[in-house]
């Protein structure tokens, strides 16, 4: 015998009522070189990173014009004031409070550049449920959309979560 | 500046050259103080095992996707573009485990006015198990 309620749905009403809605929006401290460069020498490491992303005179020859950031740079790394802990799209006890990260989609648009500000936002984008071998399960996609100071569209990521 | 692959030279069933990393905690702390990124299962061990993983302490899904990027940018070069990369997170990444990207393209067209050629991807280990099933989209250059 189970000991877990019969749900009938892991769908919340606080999920009905965000669907769509834009929510966690902050802004990125201003993009340095050096920050670029750190991300690509940890995230090539052991080898050296390709030039575009540290040697600005190399980087002006090429389409880009200059330095930019490679395209998982995280610039909202390190801030002063940590966000939250986001709450979970999902129901807050016993079914559905086991989770994992279903993997995730990104579109890229221009690239990061140094003295670049980045906005974030993020909105539950939509969901489904059915039963898998976990039970009964729901999958929720995340939608979260970068844009720099000029407006233009960096990234758009959009993560699976698996609730069962 | 030095073009690696242009759009008139690919054609599916092309896969993507060897690129491969063995990763422990020096890649994944590296990745960690950049990321902002310090999570007690990627850096102890007793953490590790307390999450069900008997060998330890083990690597971050970010840092495989990241080494997605990294083999498709060191394929097209600097003058090329990745359009869009996904990947599901599967087996674990553990510690000093070779990590190979691999790519196989699927697909090319003209899409949008971009020459965008279509991969199936993945992260394999040492074993050739799948550690991140996944696809991206490349936009390469003319020759002309």
């Amino acid at each position: 015998m189970t000991s877990e309620q019969q749900v009938d749905t892991l769908v919340t009403p606080e999920m009905e009522e965000k669907k769509g809605v834009w929510e966690n929006e902050r802004v990125s401290y201003p993009v340095s070189e050096s920050d670029i460069r750190k991300w690509a020498l940890a995230s090539y490491w052991p080898e050296k990173p390709p030039q575009l992303f540290w040697d600005e005179e190399y980087a002006k020859g090429t389409k880009w014009g200059g330095i930019i950031a490679p395209q998982d740079f995280n610039p909202f790394a390190w801030p002063i004031d940590r966000p939250p802990r986001q709450e979970s799209n999902g129901p807050r006890s016993g079914r559905g409070q086991r989770g994992m990260n279903g993997g995730q989609v990104e579109t890229f648009g221009v690239p990061i550049r140094p003295g670049d500000v980045i906005t974030s936002r993020t909105r539950l984008k939509d969901w489904n449920e059915r039963e898998t071998r976990l039970g009964l399960t729901l999958f929720t996609e995340t939608e979260m959309e970068w844009r720099n100071q000029r407006g233009e569209h960096v990234k758009t990521r959009i993560s699976t979560g698996i609730r069962y | 500046m030095p073009i690696n692959v242009y759009f008139e030279d690919v054609n599916v069933g092309d896969e993507l050259p060897e690129w491969s990393r063995t990763t422990d905690f020096m890649s994944w702390n590296r990745y960690a103080a950049v990321n902002d990124e310090f999570v007690y299962i990627h850096m102890d061990d007793e953490a590790g095992r307390a999450a069900l993983n008997e060998r330890g302490a083990f690597g971050m899904g970010n840092l495989r996707y990241t080494y997605l990027l990294n083999a498709l940018r060191d394929w097209i070069g600097d003058e090329a573009e990745i359009r869009e990369a996904a990947v599901q997170y599967r087996a674990i990444n553990q510690k000093n485990d070779t990590l190979t990207v691999t790519g196989k393209i699927t697909d090319k067209k003209v899409e949008d006015g971009e020459n965008r050629v279509y991969l199936e991807t993945n992260v394999v280990n040492q074993l050739g198990e799948t550690t991140c099933p996944g696809h991206a989209v490349v936009v390469l250059p003319n020759r002309s």
